[in-house]
């Protein structure tokens, strides 16, 4: 039984005290004073005056911002989904890989997430510009087919500095978030139930789309959660892979608070981005508990 | 058909089937091929990082003697030092606390310790900003390593949550009759602590300490916020070298930093002895 605060004071208050105080001070405190700011407004070059007027918000949903925090869920939501399509297979072969394959697949799922997210990119810099490896791999099919065929000079498809880049490289980035949630979900299946209901004459797909998918959807619901929230306050993709209309929320954050040098505009917005994260963790939570089941 | 065929694959055997293979293999291609075209390219001896022009460990070897980018490697190692030390202590602490006490506001104080995991990196990252702008401005010109203070800071911030999160699903498993005994037998809290719980503790926090590694060594965005001139980490000078254009000696220093992940992760794997464990410090299996 967790005993009482007061039945041992000095071990609670050395167990909790610096961590708390650390906590307060260096996370609360920070956030405290962003949030303070969001209510502010630039006056002169360093100063910032907190009027607690609520005019950056107000700009903050004008169309120009407002269609860049709607781009931004898009972007994050087809990396979700295309995440959830591709990672659903390899997650569903990992449940039912044997022992063995099993700890090697989680590995090979899980060594691109230990590894640094800006070498990943840049990796995928080298794979997508116009000099890469897909363009000169196409160029050198087409100067061999050029040999039998008249064809025009190879022109390299851009890719880099597209929104298709952004959406290649979140996807690369995020999909171990996936997976493993969906296959820590299928891996508690029942697979008797799997196996019950292919012996009456369902097949494969009707069995997962009635079977598998309903029993596991806390799972993917978490899986879907835990993918799109970073998804969504991406920074690092969008700035690397992306043009200059692939923005996402991240990018004008830092613009303000860096270039812009808009810090009470900056703070707004990224109040805005954090409470969307909430209003996602917020539904999750509801949907999960409308089920009775948790996540 | 002469040859004995293999059993066809059972119903839920999906790994055994072909379209199931080509799949993960495609996959495997999509996660691995553009991380083994980086590094098998440090190697190459052309300037344009694109047809190969034969071997060579030039570019290791400026990268060895760029001063810049070695400093920027030893910033990054020791701040990922520092935070793993202090992360481990403080989640250990917090942990034990949760999990020991009952006291009011815990609730409150489970949510906010919640909060550095699930919060936007960018937003994280400007907190950090404006804080050490304003409210604490961190000496320029201190002495190595306190120089780093700052990231280490902002480091252990969102760090020391993870580390608590690990070791309370590992205290879950305590038997506190074993706390009981030992206080029956005499001990006082702190023996208590020290010899009955900490032993139980212990791998968690071996655990806790190669994720706050790994989690200070990786970032770039929180650091990119509050780096000035003179604390440049490794992900930042990359970032900066990155901008400019695509080179053999990113590579290089890529390649040094993706063995040590890997070498990490080996360990990490050795003393957990399950994969799934160590996804486990992500917080999707209990």
């Amino acid at each position: 039984m967790e005993q009482s605060w007061k039945q041992a004071k000095a071990v609670f208050a050395t167990a909790l005290g610096p961590p708390l105080v650390w906590l307060v001070l260096f996370f609360l405190v920070p956030l405290a004073i962003v949030w303070a700011y969001s209510f502010g407004h630039n006056d002169g070059l360093t100063q910032i005056a907190i009027t607690g007027t609520f005019k950056n918000y107000a700009r903050a949903i004008e169309p120009l911002y407002l269609k860049i925090f709607l781009k931004s869920a898009g972007v994050a939501a087809l990396t979700t989904g295309l995440c959830l399509v591709i990672g659903f297979p390899v997650a569903l072969a990992i449940t039912f890989a044997s022992q063995k394959a099993k700890a090697w697949l989680l590995l090979l799922i899980m060594l691109p997430f230990w590894t640094n997210l800006l070498i990943r990119t840049y990796a995928l810099i080298a794979v997508l510009r116009d000099e890469g490896y897909i363009n000169k791999g196409l160029e050198a099919v087409w100067t061999l087919a050029g040999k039998v065929l008249p064809l025009a000079p190879f022109q390299p498809i851009p890719m880099m500095h597209t929104n298709f880049a952004v959406i290649v490289g979140l996807v690369y980035v995020h999909l171990p978030f996936m997976v493993l949630p969906l296959y820590s979900a299928l891996d508690r299946l029942d697979k008797s139930l799997l196996e019950a209901s292919l012996d009456l004459g369902a097949g494969h797909m009707r069995t997962l789309f009635k079977v598998v998918v309903p029993l596991a959807l806390p799972g993917i619901a978490s899986g879907i959660l835990i993918t799109f929230i970073p998804a969504l306050g991406a920074y690092l993709t969008p700035d690397l892979l992306g043009g200059p209309d692939s923005q996402m929320i991240a990018n004008v954050i830092e613009r303000q608070f860096k270039r812009a040098n808009d810090w009470p505009f900056g703070a707004a917005l990224s109040f805005l981005l954090m409470y969307l994260t909430f209003v996602a963790i917020a539904v999750q939570a509801l949907l999960g508990r409308k089920k009775g089941v948790r996540a | 058909m002469s040859k004995l065929r293999k059993s066809p694959p059972g119903p839920l055997e999906y790994l055994r089937r072909w379209q199931m293979q080509a799949w993960l293999f495609a996959v495997a291609v999509f996660l691995y091929a553009p991380l083994l075209a980086l590094m098998a390219f440090s190697f190459n001896d052309s300037r344009r990082n694109i047809v190969w022009k034969g071997f060579t460990l030039k570019y290791y070897d400026k990268a060895f003697h760029d001063s810049s980018l070695i400093e920027a490697f030893a910033n990054s190692l020791t701040i990922a030092a520092l935070c793993t030390v202090f992360s481990v202590a403080l989640g250990a602490m917090v942990a034990l606390a949760l999990w020991r006490f009952r006291f009011p506001g815990k609730t409150v104080l489970d949510g906010a310790l919640a909060l550095p995991i699930v919060v936007p990196e960018i937003c994280m990252g400007v907190a950090m900003l404006v804080f050490f702008a304003k409210v604490l401005p961190w000496p320029v010109g201190l002495p190595w390593p306190l120089n780093l203070g700052a990231i280490t800071i902002a480091h252990v911030s969102f760090s020391f949550p993870f580390v608590a999160v690990v070791v309370r699903a590992r205290m879950a498993s305590f038997n506190r009759e074993m706390e009981e005994a030992a206080r029956d037998l005499g001990a006082g809290e702190w023996r208590t602590i020290w010899d009955v719980i900490l032993p139980h503790m212990a791998p968690a926090l071996v655990a806790g300490a190669l994720l706050a590694f790994t989690l200070s060594l990786d970032d770039f965005v929180i650091t990119f916020f509050t780096s000035g001139p003179d604390t440049v980490t490794f992900p930042v000078k990359v970032y900066s070298m990155v901008r400019f254009s695509v080179t053999p000696e990113v590579n290089a220093a890529s390649t040094i930093l993706i063995v040590l992940t890997v070498l990490l992760t080996a360990v990490a794997l050795k003393m957990q002895g399950d994969p799934a464990g160590v996804a486990g410090g992500h917080g999707d299996k209990p």
